[in-house]
């Protein structure tokens, strides 16, 4: 009974010493996004590097959702005898949910492993602790360009995939199945509002915070992990842990957020 | 250099009863070292027993348990993020393994800390990277990645990197480890060269005995996570301190430590 609760007591705390430091970071480099000297090209870098490089990613899993959307739309739909509704019924799955959801995972896929891995490396190596000694700020020289660039580069891809989704979509609905093209399009100007466009925003905006954050954290923080420690292994558990908890937290917080906006 | 002298001037980094533990395992237990203002102070003890972690408490990197770190008279767990900072831009480190960015030209590299922390243009950055380099032979491997480089010109682009804002004070953390004696004579002589131009004050964490002597004005002993003694060279190979003489010992040699064996050694020459 004792162990029992020595063991519920060991895994509070560390749950919260976990979630205090997730906090300090997310806080310190929110902070430091606004602490002098502002460098852009550092940012830029980032960009391309989240953003330019997850571009064919993103138009090939974004024509392909559509594609898929258009198809089980169609059947779905035809059931019913409502195929006029093809057009917003891809066009809103997109926009609200699937855009910004799959666009968050493919680039945590992409891009939040290699954040996590390379930070974590640098902190393996003592290069994290070479910049503090240099008393140059790793979370302003290393963190606040990378959230910055997540912040900025997600809504992008959210929307490039979006619009590719959309054509997908209309490849089949209309391409494959004939459905007519200016009903597919006539139903989407109807339905989609900006209430559902503010919503993937929202959406995709938070899920480049959360997912460069979580990344970033689990790198930094590498040596006070249990699954981390040191050494290669070390890196690759954590990299894991990354990759799973931003793809569990994009999830729970899409639900959050819809239910909030709704 | 003053070697053997006792310290004139005063403390720049004072360690005052140092206490540190990981998880259940007490690694420093109440170390008291002080550092003298252009000396060089050599820190030697077994592996595991915290010489690194003693470093990194110098330097503001690991937050001791109990105990004060006082660096030129300040205590750098209680100062402001900001004077740390300043503090810090005092500071030069050559890490254990150099701790070079690896995604990074070592011209970069070397170039970071006046690029982050001065507000030089870039020509004046590029004259002085180029002489540092210069000076530790390494003209021509600006735009080499550190893992193009050897062990030893990786230490070399590391203290160049280090020395790049004028440091008054620069950390060795086993700067010879993995190095053959060429390459460890190489790095000594540079630091040796440079820290005559610059008068800068070093603190070595060293495997190196007895080599790293020669360059030391103090040494001393870590064991059992205290300081057992900080003293000159000369004194410290003569201790009678039991773990200063079981050091001794162990790392030099019988010769060095036994007056019974030396006098039978000589008996043994002259007949």
């Amino acid at each position: 009974m004792t162990l029992l609760f020595e063991k519920i007591g060991r895994e509070t705390l560390w749950f919260l010493e976990t979630a205090g430091r997730m906090g300090v970071f997310l806080v310190r480099s929110l902070y430091s996004i606004f602490k002098p000297p502002f460098k852009i090209t550092p940012v830029f870098r980032q960009i391309q590097f989240i953003g330019a490089r997850s571009v064919f990613v993103i138009l090939f899993t974004g024509a392909f959702t559509g594609m898929v959307l258009g198809l089980q739309g169609y059947y779905t739909l035809n059931k019913f005898g409502s195929i006029g509704f093809l057009g917003s019924a891809v066009a809103l799955s997109l926009i609200r949910e699937l855009g910004p959801v799959l666009t968050a995972l493919m680039v945590i896929g992409r891009a939040g492993s290699a954040i996590c891995a390379e930070i974590g490396i640098m902190r393996n190596s003592e290069q994290i602790d070479a910049l503090e000694c240099m008393a140059i700020d790793p979370y302003r020289y290393l963190m606040a360009p990378k959230l910055l660039a997540g912040i900025i580069v997600l809504p992008l891809l959210t929307a490039i995939f979006d619009v590719i989704g959309i054509l997908g979509g209309w490849a089949v609905g209309v391409g494959l199945f004939g459905v007519n093209e200016g009903a597919y399009f006539q139903g989407m100007y109807a339905s989609v509002g900006w209430t559902d466009i503010r919503m993937g925003l929202a959406k995709s905006l938070i899920f480049g915070l959360l997912l460069v954050w979580i990344a970033a954290a689990k790198g930094y923080w590498l040596h006070l992990e249990r699954s981390g420690g040191f050494g290669a292994e070390g890196v690759s558990r954590v990299t894991t842990d990354a990759v799973v908890m931003s793809s569990v937290s994009v999830l729970v917080w899409d639900y959050l957020i819809s239910a909030m906006l709704l | 250099m003053n070697k053997g002298a006792k310290p004139a001037s005063e403390a720049i980094i004072r360690l005052i009863g140092i206490e540190k533990s990981f998880g259940d395992q007490q690694v420093l237990n109440g170390v008291d070292l002080e550092v003298p203002e252009g000396t060089t102070t050599i820190i030697v003890g077994a592996s595991g027993q915290g010489k690194s972690v003693m470093v990194k408490h110098m330097l503001g990197l690991i937050k001791p348990d109990k105990g004060q770190v006082l660096v030129y008279g300040e205590d750098i767990n209680k100062v402001k993020s900001r004077r740390l900072k300043e503090i810090r831009t005092t500071f030069g480190v050559l890490f254990q393994n150099v701790a070079l960015f690896d995604s990074m030209t070592v011209y970069d590299n070397v170039a970071l800390p006046l690029r982050e922390r001065t507000r030089l243009d870039e020509k004046t950055i590029r004259d002085r990277v180029t002489d540092k380099l210069a000076l530790m032979d390494m003209k021509d491997a600006g735009e080499k990645y550190p893992a193009q480089l050897s062990g030893g010109m990786r230490k070399r682009a590391g203290l160049a990197r280090a020395l790049m804002l004028d440091p008054k004070v620069i950390f060795f953390d086993e700067p010879t480890t993995g190095l053959d004696v060429n390459k460890s004579n190489e790095l000594y002589r540079l630091f040796f060269e440079t820290q005559q131009q610059l008068g800068y004050s070093a603190v070595f964490v060293s495997h190196d005995v007895p080599k790293i002597f020669k360059l030391a004005d103090y040494v001393a002993l870590i064991s059992e996570g205290v300081i057992q003694g900080c003293l000159p060279p000369e004194e410290f190979q003569l201790s009678e301190q039991p773990k200063i003489r079981a050091f001794v010992r162990e790392t030099m040699g019988a010769l060095y430590y036994s007056e019974l064996e030396e006098r039978g050694l000589y008996e043994e020459v002259q007949s």
